[in-house]
């Protein structure tokens, strides 16, 4: 599980298992995302950020080295206090390193709040992202930082997307060195 | 000599074309399909509804009808209506889609227009509302795709666009004495709408090479898509990219100087479309 500030999500990863008849692709793993909300039934919302977070995976994960197989990655948010869609992301790439799963590269996610007066907050909380005039959720790969995932809600100038951009890659940084020390904890303790 | 065929071997097929620049139905790789668009009711879109438009991208066909109804507003945002988006995506549009429940796709689309409509700010709902916490507008929109040849989210946003420039509300205004609402069909005002969001998609393959409007044959053998939302201004109302390989901030601010051009050719072909069926 992975919380930054407030927010909390746990991830459970189940697979490579054998999937069913009508969900196996023949030359590759199948990844299936559930996001279950705190509070309520999973909605349209949740669906569309499903879609987000299984392309992501499946962009890293070599799903050809297990073929007709299914993983399934579940997750279940603890608390909401902004920065959501980011801390999903960071609680999906830690549950496939810890499962072991081959990937092609980490990914991280950084949020971004672009306040009214043009000041970049990364990490925003919710009621920072509240006041934000836009929200960028960006997911970033290790190799390159380059860009795997966005997303943006509200209205924003070009150069104001870049300036993000730059700052997220910026971050992406500290969050890999996050992963590598948690990591490090967790195989030094055994 | 090897033979290669588009049925076995797809990819590989399509490599030999993207190597000379150009894609197997004869386009560029930066070039669109051409896109057609019926508005409103003397064109027969859907007469019941309140404003419809048909938009055809190529061979992906969508139509968007609008109905407008009265609601009481929420509670914590009295002067507010409700603009409520579906996408439907029909067994009979392509035979990937089975009948039932919206699938996954279906419902990511329509997570995607709500936001576009949110972040856009084309319709602020405030205009939708009547009487402060007594009467407001709701606008359903219901976007459903009659066939599908990919790029679903450009004809969405573009259908969804010109059906609500056809919109026409009629006056509405609430009796002091017996408190009830009165509807006059004979006034009637457009919609106010304050900006035009178009959306232009693009699919990447083996994560270089970037291709304007998808079709549903290579919407199916790319690596990743990106869908960039911009309005008249130049500004960005959406970046939508469900992952898929990663691209460099260049290859994206790329995508993003091509929609803004793209921005205006749809702008133009709107605007001439509105000017014919307005009657003067």
């Amino acid at each position: 599980s992975v919380s930054p500030g407030d927010t909390s999500v746990l991830a459970g990863l189940y697979g490579p298992a054998e999937a069913k008849l009508s969900k196996e692709l023949p030359d590759r793993a199948a990844l299936e995302v559930l996001l279950r909300p705190k509070v309520g039934l999973p909605g349209v919302l949740e669906r569309s950020r499903e879609q987000l977070l299984r392309q992501t995976c499946e962009a890293v994960v070599l799903g050809v080295l297990h073929p007709r197989t299914a993983i399934s990655l579940v997750l279940q948010v603890l608390s909401d206090a902004g920065s959501l869609l980011s801390c999903c992301l960071n609680a999906a790439c830690m549950a496939l390193l810890d499962a072991g799963l081959p990937l092609a590269a980490l990914f991280c996610g950084v949020t971004c709040a672009l306040q009214p007066d043009g000041t970049i907050l990364l990490d925003p909380t919710a009621r920072q992202e509240q006041d934000a005039r836009a929200i960028l959720t960006f997911a970033i790969a290790s190799s390159e930082r380059k860009v795997l995932m966005a997303t943006t809600k509200g209205s924003c100038s070009v150069e104001e997307m870049q300036q993000c951009l730059a700052a997220a890659q910026r971050a992406a940084n500290t969050i890999f060195q996050f992963y590598r020390d948690s990591v490090r904890r967790r195989y030094s303790k055994s | 000599l090897s033979i290669c065929s588009r049925t076995v071997e797809p990819l590989e097929y399509y490599r030999r074309f993207l190597k000379e620049n150009c894609r197997p139905d004869g386009r560029e790789l930066g070039e669109f399909r051409t896109t057609t668009v019926n508005i409103g009711k003397c064109l027969r879109s859907i007469t019941t509804a309140d404003g419809s438009a048909l938009v055809k991208l190529g061979n992906t066909t969508v139509i968007c009808g609008v109905k407008a109804e009265l609601a009481a507003p929420a509670v914590d945002s009295a002067n507010k209506g409700y603009i409520v988006p579906n996408v439907e995506l029909p067994s009979l549009c392509a035979e990937r889609f089975r009948s039932g429940p919206p699938g996954e796709e279906a419902q990511a689309a329509s997570q995607f227009i709500a936001d576009v409509i949110e972040n856009s700010q084309m319709i602020v709902k405030e205009d939708l509302c009547i009487a402060n916490g007594k009467l407001a507008w709701v606008l359903y929109c219901d976007i459903i795709c009659l066939d599908y040849d990919g790029n679903l989210l450009d004809a969405s946003v573009f259908a969804l666009l010109a059906a609500l420039k056809n919109v026409q509300l009629p006056l509405v205004t609430i009796n002091e004495e017996t408190g009830l609402s009165e509807v006059n069909l004979k006034q009637k005002n457009p919609l106010i709408i304050r900006k035009h969001p178009v959306a232009t998609s693009f699919a990447v393959f083996d994560d270089t090479l970037l291709i304007v409007d998808p079709t549903a044959e290579e919407e199916d053998l790319a690596t990743g898509t990106v869908t960039v939302v911009t309005d008249e201004e130049g500004r960005l109302c959406s970046v939508h990219k469900p992952g898929g390989s990663p691209l460099t901030g260049a290859k994206l601010q790329d995508c993003i100087t091509r929609a803004i051009t793209r921005h205006k050719e749809v702008k133009k072909l709107i605007d001439k479309v509105i000017k014919s069926i307005t009657p003067k």
